[in-house]
């Protein structure tokens, strides 16, 4: 059923009776085009673009749990195309633009709110950095401008000018960045995929990929083995182990990244607000939670919660930053499973066994690229060819060296 | 309104304090909450969403509804449960949430309009037309949205954090936790008693029942004076438990100074403690349950438990006449205990059929509640009796009971999940969800008082043992053990009107099943959806029931439908509490030169590199801007004499018969060749083949170097030392240590610059005694120190180190001999400037994904030797034409300035990604040359050195046209740094 | 979290720095193929389970230690220093 203001309005008047399942509850049928693993935000954007871009709509997601329960479920829904490197810059920009159009594309309001980024910067130095990466944005053809310090203190004059320990010289606006509601964007998904017959199957845990002469032929489940022609492997903090279902192993380390969020306030951050000397950043949800991110963990883990050095870190951070803040209390901690790549960029590409895709590595970055990384995994599955704006995400460019290192701490491990 | 005789606040002290601009008086040991029911104040705030006036269900931490916001200017603290804040008399407090008040509250009107507010009914609206999110919608949503408002000034209390470690935690001072930490107290161990509430003795406050044969609070206190007495015992009250994390760590919050009107100066507000515990015992005790009935929000319903808690322990009746609504025996204590204390009780609803009457109550065996009636205060209710009968009962105070649910948050941060124990139907801990964490009493779901004890005591043997102690005999006293007997029964069916599960979140019984009809089905995709257990108390009050709603609307059981994760903070920590200390300059260290003062006296600005500070430039009156500052300490160096403090640089002194060996490993290029008395240019890779760091290391003896790091890269570069001796060559005789912070390091560079050595040497030097690259003892000024012959400047240099504690009187003598001969100081401008005409590199141009060969230095990477980086340097992305390599840039004459951070792109095409050709990463105006310079990175670089580019910077308007150069713009023979 | 540092005890997590797992210090030979170091540098098993991996002491004895972990529940089994290892392998030698 399609939703609307009217559809409320009516809905609200006959007791809120009419509405529909938001997507069905389809046993998995024996066979399948496309068997996507994992039911997040990328798996489910996936089927979804599969579905609408490319009439393959035989396709069922696999979803150990909850459909988005698992990254997209446990983010900071923050929305950007602000990097640097070629490769990236192509592909979060067409993720941009793809988000401007979502909530008319789902006909589900994802409250995608474009209500601008600023990174600060904190040296001449870093002006320069944001410089770079602003005059890259532009290049693009995204927006960018770089701030003074008087401007930054005019948009946000809550910051501490005076006495924080590194002063701020100014920063990188990115107005079209921002936030969404990150549920919204799995059930809009789900849901269109649904509405375009793909089967959506929860709590069906993939334990085994068949593979005979080469190619792959299907998968075994906790709800039996299901067939297919193709299957993608969507499984974020997991790609590792599924992918060692294929016999694979990937250039993946799985790390805790935590975020916060503070009881409900009446608006005070009207930004994303980023912090250049600190893991810090910070936006005000819709319903008045002050939500905040940081860095990892710094562990391999998959406990998906963390310890207090993080947490402490970051309200450090917030504390010098914006002291303002100093009187709300942070009601929930949580932790994701993130699948970090050497290098900190993703991967969307075949592997050596035919028909099986993989769409991994999105480091502490990929709600932004959820409709993006749908759209061009969808594109390879359904084409056998990248997508003009992902070329780069290779599995085998840290054998190449073709890298995107965007932070430029090093393709390694243990320095992202 | 205050029952005589009855509680334990101190009826002699009395404290007045304010509440929405009127003044109140208590007693010492109210809550706000107690205070403010004694004086009849029935609304003590507003609901989320519907703005529907809110009243006190609780009297703990747990509170869903009695939110106030306290303090004026920048000590306003929102979201304060009264029933937790201690009155005193600077105690300012007010309703939030509403507007004007919490009275009369306009946004009420949203009220009206509910049947439009459907769960997620903002998922299904609002899309069109799409600029009208954030101009319109969105900003309507926020202003009606939130709780609490922030002061938006910057915070003026003073916060702190610390560390503790013991034997034994013990959390909650209830029965179990007294008898845990009564026998782990005197088996002599370590023991931290915490406990929330700002009186330790847990519900045996709050309860009229004996512990050895006196007054449960009297056996506590006993107790507690005992414990007191022990040196091995921490008591701590007004301290939550906030967290379980790994290896035995728990997060606490103190609230240090919020109850006090004047805290001393050196109090601070809260601190944040982490509390390491080899062993620990959760004794935190149960939530008691609301029942979902129609309209069950209204001011006046309140917890049975804490009906019982206001009158028992703060001597307050929360109404003239209570009914009582109840599923299990809890509830009849309730009547017993309000009609001991002379409070009319009008009714006795209980929802089993097989229920007896206590002594003269009214009881309404197998009836319901099926409505309310009273909008800013309970008036009657409403009851339904098994075959339907309306009846009407006055009253201005429900108490209700729907049992209790362990209170078992703790034990379920490290991803345990409890189950579910069918006979009190709730949630219960499993052994083992916290290592080394037991669980003990109620929080267990152990509810007779006798049991609680017993539990406590027998968690304490246990913990005891594990630590290796022998337990010493503890009596377990003699105390109430009834059976805990309810039915589950957590909604009331059939009502039209809404029955709330969520209170401070407005989520209705309607938004679950609507959840469920929409397929979000999900115990997480039911509160995701409908923000069930997303308010400030987490779901304490709710979460449970809204399941029990969910599993019912679903046909399944509450096992199967499960639960949500616990997650910490158990009770919200304020940001200044956890972040104590970063506030202003506390955030990093600050790390000071020993020439730092001589530089601020010098008016020299200060700035950042790092944690280090430096001096920008040093001003002289008549200057126009710090350029001209920079321009003639340009010229000290090109032509006179400059002096620069560089002891921010990493210093590594390496010993040992293998560190030439080591050296080779860790450098490009070969250093076991370099003889004493020499210094060489290093280049280091990291093992993915960039370039980590570049410096000199210098052969002070036979088998002893000392390293210079850039001062960035200190730091990592020790690191990376220690990981390569380490982890490759563990068995060499190699040893390293930082020595940064050991010795002041001035650079001396310009033509004058061995002349004015010499007026300080004791020894004085030439070209053969400290040749260019080489190093030298020398004794200056009666200090023994070494003499680095190296230029970062391309003039005529040296480097003269001596211990740190000589630093400050070597630099100002330093600068006086420079100015005497017509030179000065230079800052860190001055600096940039000239490393940039000699095309030298910062970590501007190495900054992580540049390689040996993008920077023209392949030639150092030896190919007689392995080094690390070298095997991933050979990877073909990583070399070839179209890397970009590093060029010089010089804007065609009479352009304007250009900026870092400029994009390159080819003469007349459209700056696009697609035509981007590199970019700049430094720049200056050279005063030597007369022209702005700059470095940077252009695809095929140096094949194209005499070709224009295009130098647009779009977020700084430029655009010109650059000739590409080679980089070192300045004396490219080198022959000024040798002379 | 809290490591026992095998020189100086049981310390809080922050006085450590973290690099990964342990295969990390068993470097190649030099010469050694393109595929053997993009094994070393990049491919991992990344278990959910038992781990050693490479915590630096930095904030103490610098001393970098092996620690037997456990991804799933953070559980600390064994440490040692790195430096006591066996003789280190060189995957992938050409000799």
């Amino acid at each position: 059923m399609r939703y609307s203001g009217l559809s409320v309005l009516k809905e609200g008047l006959f007791g809120n009776k009419g509405w529909k399942p938001a997507w069905r509850e389809p046993e998995p049928k024996a066979e399948y085009d496309v068997i996507i693993i994992g039911g997040g935000g990328h798996g489910l954007a996936t089927a979804y673009y599969l579905a609408k871009n490319h009439g393959i709509t035989n396709v069922a997601v696999l979803e150990k749990g909850y459909l988005g329960s698992g990254n997209v479920g446990r983010n900071t829904t923050i929305v950007r195309a602000n990097y640097f490197l070629s490769g990236n810059s192509e592909f979060y920009s067409h993720s941009l633009k793809l988000w401007e159009g979502l909530e008319l594309d789902l006909n589900y309001n994802v409250m995608h709110s474009q209500r601008g980024i600023l990174n600060l910067f904190h040296s001449d130095g870093q002006r320069d950095a944001a410089a770079r990466r602003g005059n890259a944005m532009v290049n693009q053809g995204d927006d960018a401008e770089l701030l003074d310090r008087e401007a930054v203190r005019r948009m946000v004059p809550y910051l501490d000018f005076e006495q924080t320990r590194f002063p701020i010289y100014g920063g990188l606006l990115h107005r079209r960045g921002g936030t969404a509601r990150h549920d919204a964007v799995a059930w809009g998904f789900a849901r269109g995929a649904d509405m375009r017959g793909v089967d959506l199957i929860q709590n069906c845990e993939v334990t085994g990929i068949d593979i005979q002469d080469g190619r792959v032929r299907g998968v075994q489940t906790t709800r039996g083995p299901i067939r297919a022609k193709k299957v993608g492997i969507v499984a974020a903090g997991r790609s590792g182990q599924v992918a060692a279902m294929a016999g694979m192993r990937l250039p993946i380390e799985s790390h805790v990244l935590q975020a916060f969020v503070t009881e409900g306030l009446k608006p005070v951050i009207d930004h994303v607000v980023t912090y250049g000397m600190g893991h810090f950043y910070i936006s005000q949800s819709d319903k008045g939670g002050l939500v905040f991110g940081g860095d990892l963990d710094f562990y391999a883990s998959y406990a998906a919660r963390g310890n207090l050095p993080m947490l402490e870190h970051v309200m450090e951070a917030g504390m010098t930053l914006m002291p303002m803040i100093g009187k709300a209390k942070i009601l929930r901690s949580w932790g994701g499973i993130v699948d970090m790549t050497p290098d900190g960029s993703p991967i969307i590409d075949r592997t050596d066994v035919g028909g099986l895709f993989v769409d991994c590595g999105w480091n502490y970055g990929g709600f932004k690229a959820t409709p993006a990384s749908g759209w061009c995994m969808a594109h390879l599955m359904a084409t056998g060819e990248p997508h003009e704006v992902a070329r780069r995400f290779r599995l085998d460019r840290f054998l190449t060296g073709h890298l995107l290192d965007e932070e430029g701490t090093g393709s390694q491990h243990n320095l992202h | 309104m205050r029952i005589a005789g009855k509680g334990l606040v101190d009826r002699n002290t009395p404290v007045g304090f304010r509440f929405d601009g009127k003044d109140y008086t208590g007693f010492q040991g109210d809550t706000l909450a107690s205070a403010l029911l004694a004086s009849g104040v029935r609304v003590f705030g507003r609901s989320f969403k519907y703005h529907r006036p809110r009243g006190v269900m609780t009297a703990g931490s747990e509170e869903p509804c009695a939110l106030v916001t306290i303090g004026r200017g920048a000590a306003q603290v929102p979201n304060v449960r009264a029933t937790v804040q201690e009155i005193h008399a600077a105690l300012d407090a007010r309703g939030q949430n509403a507007w004007p008040s919490v009275n009369v509250d306009l946004m009420a009107m949203n009220d009206l309009f509910s049947p439009f507010f459907s769960a997620g009914f903002y998922y299904k609206t609002f899309m069109w037309p799409r600029k009208f999110w954030e101009s319109l919608y969105e900003p309507a949503i926020r202003r009606a949205a939130g709780l609490g408002a922030l002061s938006r000034k910057h915070n003026e209390d003073h916060y702190e954090k610390a560390y503790a470690f013991c034997d034994l935690l013990v959390v909650g001072s209830g029965p179990a936790g007294l008898m845990a930490a009564l026998a782990a107290g005197r088996a002599g161990a370590d023991v931290i008693l915490a406990e929330e509430d700002h009186v330790m003795g847990g519900r045996l406050l709050a309860e009229m029942q004996e512990v050895a044969g006196q007054p449960g609070a009297d056996w506590a206190a006993g107790v507690l004076a005992e414990l007191a007495t022990m040196p091995n015992v921490r008591l701590m009250t007004r301290t939550s438990i906030t967290g379980a994390y790994d290896g035995g760590t728990f997060g606490a919050l103190e609230r240090v100074g919020l109850h006090l009107a004047r805290p001393p100066m050196d109090l601070p507000q809260e601190c944040f403690w982490r509390i390491v515990a080899k062993r620990a015992i959760l004794a935190t005790g149960a939530h008691e349950r609301p029942i979902a009935f129609p309209n069950n929000d209204r001011p006046g319903v309140m917890m049975a438990g804490a009906v019982r808690a206001y009158l028992n322990r703060f001597g307050v009746a929360p109404g003239q006449t209570v009914a009582v609504f109840g599923n299990n025996d809890d509830a009849h204590r309730t009547v017993r205990d309000l009609k001991a204390a002379g409070v009319k009780v009008s009714a006795l609803i209980d929802v089993r059929e097989e229920a007896t009457a206590p002594d003269g109550a009214t009881l309404h065996a197998g009836a319901q509640v099926v409505d309310t009636v009273g909008r800013k205060g309970l008036r009657e209710v409403v009851i339904a009796d098994r075959s339907g009968q309306i009846t009407r009962i006055p009253c201005d105070c429900l108490a209700i009971s729907g049992g209790w649910n362990p209170a078992l948050h703790l034990a379920c941060h490290m991803n345990g999940r409890p189950v579910w124990r069918e006979e009190i139907a709730a949630f219960v801990p499993q052994p083992g969800m916290v290592p080394g964490l037991a669980v003990a009493g109620a929080a267990n779901g152990t509810f007779s008082t006798q049991a609680c004890l017993a539990e406590g005591l027998e968690a304490a043997k246990a913990a005891l043992s594990e630590l290796g102690r022998k337990a010493k005999a503890v009596d377990l006293p003699q105390a109430e053990d009834g059976a805990y007997r309810l039915r589950a029964f957590w909604e009331v069916r059939g009502g039209k009107h809404r029955a709330w599960l969520d209170f401070s979140n407005d989520v209705t019984t309607k938004d679950v099943r609507l959840a469920a009809q929409e397929n979000y089905r999900s115990v997480e995709h039911m509160k995701r959806y409908t923000t069930q257990g997303m308010a400030p108390d987490q779901g304490k009050n709710s979460n449970v029931a809204a399941l029990a709603v969910l599993a019912d609307a679903t046909g399944r059981g509450i096992p199967e439908t499960g639960i949500t994760t616990f997650r910490p903070p158990y009770v919200p920590i304020s940001v200044a509490a956890l972040g104590a200390g970063g506030q202003g300059a506390g955030f990093a260290p600050q790390r000071f030169t020993t020439s730092h003062q001589a530089s601020v006296e010098r008016g020299a600005p200060m700035v950042e590199a790092g944690l280090w500070y430096r001096p920008s430039y040093f001003p002289r009156p008549g200057d126009q801007s710090w350029l001209d500052a920079c321009n003639r300490e340009v010229g000290f160096v090109r032509d006179r004499v400059g002096v620069c403090d560089v002891s921010t640089l990493g210093k590594i002194d390496i010993q040992g018969a293998d560190a030439g060996r080591f050296l080779d490993l860790v450098y490009t290029n070969t250093f076991s060749t370099l003889k004493p008395g020499r210094v060489r240019y290093g280049l280091m890779l990291r093992e993915d083949g960039m370039v980590m760091d570049d410096g000199t290391t210098a052969c002070l003896a036979e088998g002893h170097y000392l390293m210079t790091t850039t001062t960035a890269a200190a730091g990592q570069v020790m690191r990376h030392l220690d990981f390569v001796a380490q982890a490759h060559c563990p068995a060499w005789d190699v040893h390293m240590i930082s020595a940064t912070e050991q010795w002041a390091q001035f650079a001396v560079a310009g033509p004058l610059a061995r002349e004015l050595l010499n007026t300080l040497l004791e020894e004085p030097v030439d070209g053969d005694t400290v040749p260019f690259l080489g190093v030298a003892p020398v004794r200056v000024m009666g200090v023994a120190g070494r003499l680095f012959r190296i230029s970062f400047s391309g003039e005529l240099g040296y480097e003269i180190a001596v211990p740190a504690r000589y630093g400050a009187a070597l630099y100002r003598d330093l600068v006086a001999r420079a100015e005497n001969l017509g030179g000065g100081a230079y800052g860190m401008e001055a600096l940039n400037v000239l490393r940039i005409e000699k095309g030298f590199i910062t970590h501007a141009e190495i900054h992580g994904r540049v390689t040996a060969f993008d920077i023209g230095l392949q030639g150092m990477v030896s190919a007689k030797k392995d080094c690390i980086g070298k095997g991933a340097s050979t990877r073909p992305g990583l070399s070839g034409p179209e890397r970009e390599q590093m060029v010089g840039l010089k804007p065609v004459p009479g352009s304007k300035s250009i900026g870092a951070g400029a994009h390159l792109f080819d003469e007349g095409a459209e700056p696009v990604r697609v035509n981007d050709q590199g970019y700049v990463t430094s720049v200056c105006w050279s005063p030597t040359l007369n022209s702005h310079l700059g470095l940077g990175f252009l695809i095929n670089g140096r094949a194209r050195i005499g070709t224009r580019v295009r130098l647009v910077d779009h977020l700084r308007k430029t655009d010109v046209i650059c000739e590409v150069v080679h980089p070192v713009f300045f004396d490219p023979e080198g022959g000024r740094a040798r002379g | 979290m809290r490591i026992t540092c095998p020189l100086c005890g049981a310390r809080d997590r922050r006085e450590f720095t973290y690099y990964g797992a342990s295969v990390y210090a068993d470097r190649p030979a030099e010469g050694a193929a393109p595929e053997v170091w993009d094994d070393y540098l990049h491919l991992r098993d990344n278990p959910a389970g038992e781990i050693t991996d490479l915590w630096y002491h930095e904030l103490g004895c610098s001393a970098w230690i092996e620690v037997t972990r456990n991804t799933v529940t953070h559980a600390i089994s064994a440490t040692r220093l790195l430096a006591d290892r066996a003789t280190p392998t060189k995957k992938g030698a050409r000799s």
